[in-house]
């Protein structure tokens, strides 16, 4: 009787478990769904030739055009920007903190950079407009007040931790047998660093910079303040560009009308950026999984 | 017989603890000499110090003298990089590089600045022949080296360790993860090794020392207890701690 009691209390507890499991797998069903039959109404109107080849964006004017180009441009070139910041600064800190830094000195530096990741994106965004804009602006003074340099740069910064800490992760599990072995041949720190323990963690560390390109990618808050809204095909970092994410928050704040053309487009350009993303995030699971196999 | 190390009055800590104690003896060049002794007794310990690996330990400290050649490891302003050069080591647990077979025999040389596609060729292919993994491995040279056995990769370190051309090369238990086929490839390797280099092996088994080595230390808790020709240290050890070990009576 009791036993029949303590089984059937164990059945509850882990239907539950499974519901919540089942929840969330639910909500990405769902909000994947949308996407599609809202994509699939939006190229019921616009061909999807028009939408890939077109290289004007302006479907909130009299004059519609839907070219999805100018916005990924502008993504393209923010991203960029900021993992020519990141990639430097967080591969360099990742080796410092991983080889030369003492563990005190470690567990100092380490969760002082991952603060750096805490911080609201909304903040950035301001510190981008009216810090580094203008600071930029005595250097350059043809900068346009929003443009896509200095927001990149700010997503650089913001991307550092990831990069530095992912990476840093990487080439501290390599084993200290292949430290030992570099340093036996009359390996300088540094040759060790380099030649050895770098490549050995180079599928780690590839999967650190591909995550740092997916939130560059799908950063919103920085871009949307402090690049301006103006969708345009170009790589110049010097004037107002928009990006995807950008766009997306510009339709959703507005008053656009809800089953309108305009309101259509943010779900095609959703479903472009979540592609995009997804396939970021495939590449670096596949570079992880490379890389634990490699040492197990 | 020339002197390749002259241990004097050498006392090892790592932090409060005494791991190498009053430690005196001579190894000579061009043989080969075996450590043994029960776990922990500060064999490790001892052939990491000949090579400075035990730098890598913080804690660790080292008083007296080691000389190579005449002069001391551990004085002052010795380049490190140029002592292991000189003294290759090979560890317990094979760690080939996550290269190429071919690259993993030329890293030392590459990290010493030569480029020259030949001398590289030539030298991986000496050493890989004088490490008896040549005819393994010839035709596939670009291929990962963490696609060998345990024992094939074991074989190439020796290679790799080799190819930059070491007066002498230390074996830290070097076939305690091997299985015994790929260990006797390795024990007959020993033998030819001691042309050219002075070997130092630390083993755990004695049946190993007894095979392959000239000459023998023992150690127990630190201190070395006994070292003489092998021969007369598993037939007439002159002391009794000597005698219980090597008879099997503790260790």
């Amino acid at each position: 009787m009791h036993k029949g009691f303590q089984r059937g209390k164990e059945r509850v507890i882990e239907g539950a478990l499974f519901l919540c499991a089942l929840l969330s797998i639910f909500t990405t069903v769902g909000i994947i769904a949308v996407l599609i039959f809202e994509t699939a109404d939006f190229f019921g109107e616009v061909s999807i030739f028009e939408f890939l080849t077109d290289t004007e964006w302006t479907p909130l004017f009299a004059n519609k055009h839907f070219g999805i180009m100018p916005l990924f441009a502008g993504t393209f070139l923010t991203t960029f920007i900021a993992m020519l910041v990141a990639l430097p600064v967080g591969l360099v800190s990742a080796i410092y903190l991983s080889e030369y830094a003492t563990p005190r000195v470690r567990n100092v530096i380490k969760p002082m950079l991952e603060v750096l990741a805490g911080i609201p994106t909304v903040v950035y965004g301001f510190f981008a407009l009216l810090f580094v804009t203008p600071l930029l602006q005595s250097l350059i003074p043809s900068l346009s007040g929003f443009n896509a340099l200095s927001p990149g740069i700010v997503m650089g910064i913001m991307i550092i931790p990831i990069i530095s800490s992912l990476s840093e992760d990487a080439m501290h599990s390599v084993p200290m047998s292949l430290r030992e072995g570099a340093l036996a041949l009359g390996s300088t720190k540094l040759q060790t660093s380099i030649k050895v323990i770098f490549p050995a963690a180079l599928s780690g560390i590839s999967a650190s910079c591909i995550i740092g390109i997916s939130r560059a990618v799908g950063e919103t808050m920085i871009v949307a303040i402090a690049a301006g809204l103006q969708p345009r095909l170009t790589l110049n970092p010097l004037v107002p560009i928009e990006t995807v994410t950008a766009y997306i928050v510009q339709v959703s704040l507005g008053d656009t009308p809800w089953g309108t053309i305009e309101y259509k487009t943010i779900f095609a350009v959703g479903m472009s950026l979540f592609v995009v993303t997804f396939m970021l995030n495939l590449v670096s699971f596949w570079l992880k999984k490379r890389f634990w196999q490699a040492y197990e | 017989m020339k002197t390749a190390f002259k241990i004097k009055d050498v006392n090892g800590y790592y932090g409060e603890s005494h791991a190498l104690k009053d430690v005196n003896f001579e190894i000579g060049a061009k043989t080969v000499t075996a450590i043994i002794g029960p776990s922990g007794c500060g064999k490790s310990t001892f052939i990491r110090c000949l090579n400075r690996m035990n730098d890598l330990v913080p804690s660790f400290r080292l008083t007296g003298e080691m000389l190579h050649n005449g002069t001391d490891i551990y004085q002052k302003g010795r380049d490190i990089i140029e002592i292991r050069r000189k003294i290759g080591m090979v560890f317990q647990k094979p760690n080939p590089f996550p290269k190429s077979i071919y690259e993993n025999v030329a890293y030392g040389l590459r990290i010493h600045g030569i480029k020259n596609k030949s001398t590289l060729d030539d030298v991986v292919e000496k050493s890989l022949k004088k490490a008896a993994l040549w005819k393994d491995v010839k035709d596939r040279l670009k291929e990962s080296a963490l696609m060998l056995s345990g024992g094939q990769q074991q074989r190439l370190c020796i290679a790799r360790a080799i190819a930059t051309e070491p007066e002498v090369i230390l074996f830290d238990e070097p076939c305690s993860a091997l299985d015994p086929i790929s260990t006797s490839k390795i024990e007959d390797l020993f033998s030819e090794l001691k042309n050219e280099y002075t070997v130092i092996i630390v083993t755990h088994s004695m049946q190993q020392a007894a095979r392959v080595s000239d000459f023998t230390g023992f150690f127990m808790m630190g201190e070395l207890i006994e070292f003489d020709e092998t021969k007369k240290i598993f037939t007439t050890p002159s002391n009794k701690l000597t005698e219980d070990y090597i008879t099997g009576r503790f260790g």
